[in-house]
């Protein structure tokens, strides 16, 4: 008995001959945070579907809590709370009513109803919007409305497409937070654009492009791969890219416009007071010096570039 | 389960005045018919010499007033199911549905009682209103439970009719459309074979299948007709949307 909460073995979904999602295999146990991250199209929502018994796989199974979803879809979509892209609100309903509609549909016992939907409402900061009409509600209240009707009935898993989208910055945040709390006793799956936003909510990170999963692992190795093992260093009077290669553990330097300088140094090497006293000694001007960050966004593209030349290489 | 969305239909109706105007507009319908078809009473039946021309007031006033109800629902009804697929599904709210614990069956089957569950409120006002005659009158409850019996069976198949076109469509006017024309063709069908009565094809007209009701005959070949009628819609509409989870 292993205890993983979410299990998706080689999911292949075929549109019209095309494959929209081709093998897509992965676990998630329980309190873990998975980010879906992926260019648009590239499979996330198909993907999300299909976990949560929207769309029927063409090949391959899903497994909730070990309960097969096509075998046993009631019990398997019993443990799992969805809110897709588009919010499934009925907009003529009150918050109230439809939280108590949610509750009732996912079998919450009659007694227990109130209290769910309190503490849904709670958790998601809507307690003074009970008897306001969801269609007069803003963007960012409807969202946490469709986020509420996901998490009422404390599902093992919960799974959210893009729920950060149109929010402002302070609903963002509150929505990020929430995320992690319920990642605190459940599992969660959400799918984004926003690559920061994965840093800070998510322990374990799948990147899918063009329906195949190109990245799938824990956001720490993201993140190294991210810092990596570099310097900027800002001068005055820069010297040739040449003269850095002296210095103790730089194995690489090149000359960016502006008086740059990109200096790539060895793995556990510390070479950046080396480079501030050969600065100070040459009278090179120095005025600043960083660690130089890749962008997620460059993780993020080398991985569905790199991904593209791989493909490419076999056949040439 | 198929309670709990029976209830979500009927709170949707309810949460909007659409519900309560349709309710009160019918049932001003159907009052006016039965107070113009108990004034007719005394003017024909004063005028009716001979006992053979002498009919029961429930009849008389009893026959004006579920005609009229079984023509209304012809109009009535599309309108109210139209919504009942099409528009979640131009909302995009079916995943709400879809990603609880229910089976496709007890969605198609919980809408539909929903809806049925609806119209009854009007079939039981309208016994209700009938009976009042008993008041100075003794009346043929017999020949009212016969009816209601029939107008029900008769708005449970147009209500399946209905939910299937609705969930071909995402235009819930589209539905509302088809769904009327395919009812008005399905009433008007034995028209065609008036002249030769025993014809297999007049025997799907739903109209030729009410009139036993409406002469106070409970007959359970047609009975069975209206209940295979209506589950064959239930069942093409939960494969309808079964295919579209297969296919997408």
């Amino acid at each position: 008995m292993n205890n993983f909460t979410v299990e998706a073995i080689e999911l292949t979904r075929v549109y019209g001959g095309r494959e929209a999602v081709s093998n897509v295999s992965f676990t998630l146990s329980k309190g873990e945070v998975l980010g879906f991250l992926g260019p648009n199209g590239a499979g996330k929502s198909t993907t999300m579907k299909m976990l949560t018994g929207n769309l029927a796989p063409s090949h391959g199974s899903v497994k909730i809590c070990g309960i097969d979803m096509i075998e046993n879809p009631k019990e398997a979509k019993a443990l799992i709370g969805y809110l897709p892209e588009m919010r499934p609100l009925y907009k003529e309903l009150t918050v109230d009513e439809y939280l108590i509609m949610a509750a009732r549909l996912h079998r919450v016992s009659a007694k227990h109803i109130k209290s769910a939907v309190e503490t849904a409402k709670e958790r998601c900061g809507l307690g003074h919007m009970s008897k306001r009409l969801i269609e007069n509600l803003s963007n960012g209240y409807q969202q946490r409305v469709g986020i509420a009707q996901a998490i009422i009935h404390r599902p093992m898993v919960v799974i959210l497409d893009e729920p950060t989208v149109g929010l402002d910055p302070i609903q963002i945040r509150d929505i990020r937070a929430l995320i992690r709390e319920v990642g605190v006793e459940h599992s969660v799956i959400i799918s984004t654009h926003i690559l920061p936003e994965v840093e800070m909510v998510c322990d374990h990170v799948q990147i899918i492009d063009k329906g195949k999963l190109v990245f799938n692992g824990a956001i720490d190795v993201l993140k190294k791969q991210r810092v990596g093992n570099k310097l900027l260093i800002s001068l005055h009077n820069p010297p040739a890219a040449d003269a850095m290669l002296n210095i103790a553990g730089v194995t690489e330097a090149e000359s960016l416009p502006g008086g740059l300088i990109r200096v790539r140094f060895a793995e556990n090497a510390t070479p950046a007071e080396a480079i501030v006293q050969a600065a100070v000694h040459h009278g090179w001007g120095l005025y600043q010096i960083a660690p130089d960050q890749t962008s997620l966004e460059d993780v993020f593209m080398q991985l569905t570039y790199q991904e593209q030349v791989a493909e490419e290489q076999p056949a040439a | 389960m198929i309670i709990n969305v029976a209830r979500k239909e009927l709170k949707s109706v309810f949460a909007s005045p659409m519900g309560w105007v349709i309710l009160s507009l019918l049932m001003f319908a159907f009052g006016t018919q039965y107070l113009n078809g108990v004034n007719d009473y005394f003017a024909v039946m004063s005028g009716a010499m001979r006992p053979a021309e002498r009919t029961g007031v429930t009849q008389f006033v009893g026959q004006s007033v579920y005609g009229l109800a079984s023509f209304i629902m012809l109009f009535a009804v599309p309108l109210l199911s139209m919504r009942l697929i099409a528009e979640e599904r131009r909302s995009q709210t079916l995943p709400f549905l879809f990603s609880a614990p229910i089976s496709l069956t007890e969605i198609v089957v919980g809408k539909f009682l929903g809806l049925v569950g609806f119209l009854s409120i009007l079939i039981i006002f309208i016994a209700a209103m009938l009976s009042t005659l008993n008041i100075w009158s003794d009346i043929d409850f017999g020949f009212i439970f016969a009816n209601s019996i029939g107008l029900l069976l008769m708005v449970a198949s147009f209500s399946a009719l209905g939910l299937y076109f609705s969930s071909l469509t995402q235009q819930p006017v589209v539905a509302a459309i088809l769904t009327f024309v395919a009812l008005f063709a399905l009433m008007m069908f034995d028209r065609f074979f008036a002249g030769d009565p025993n014809n297999i094809l007049a025997n799907l007209s739903l109209t030729r299948h009410f009139q036993t009701f409406s002469g106070g005959l409970i007959d359970t070949a047609d009975i069975a007709y209206f209940i295979l009628f209506t589950v064959t819609f239930l069942t093409l509409t939960v494969r309808r949307l079964d295919a579209d989870r297969l296919r997408g």
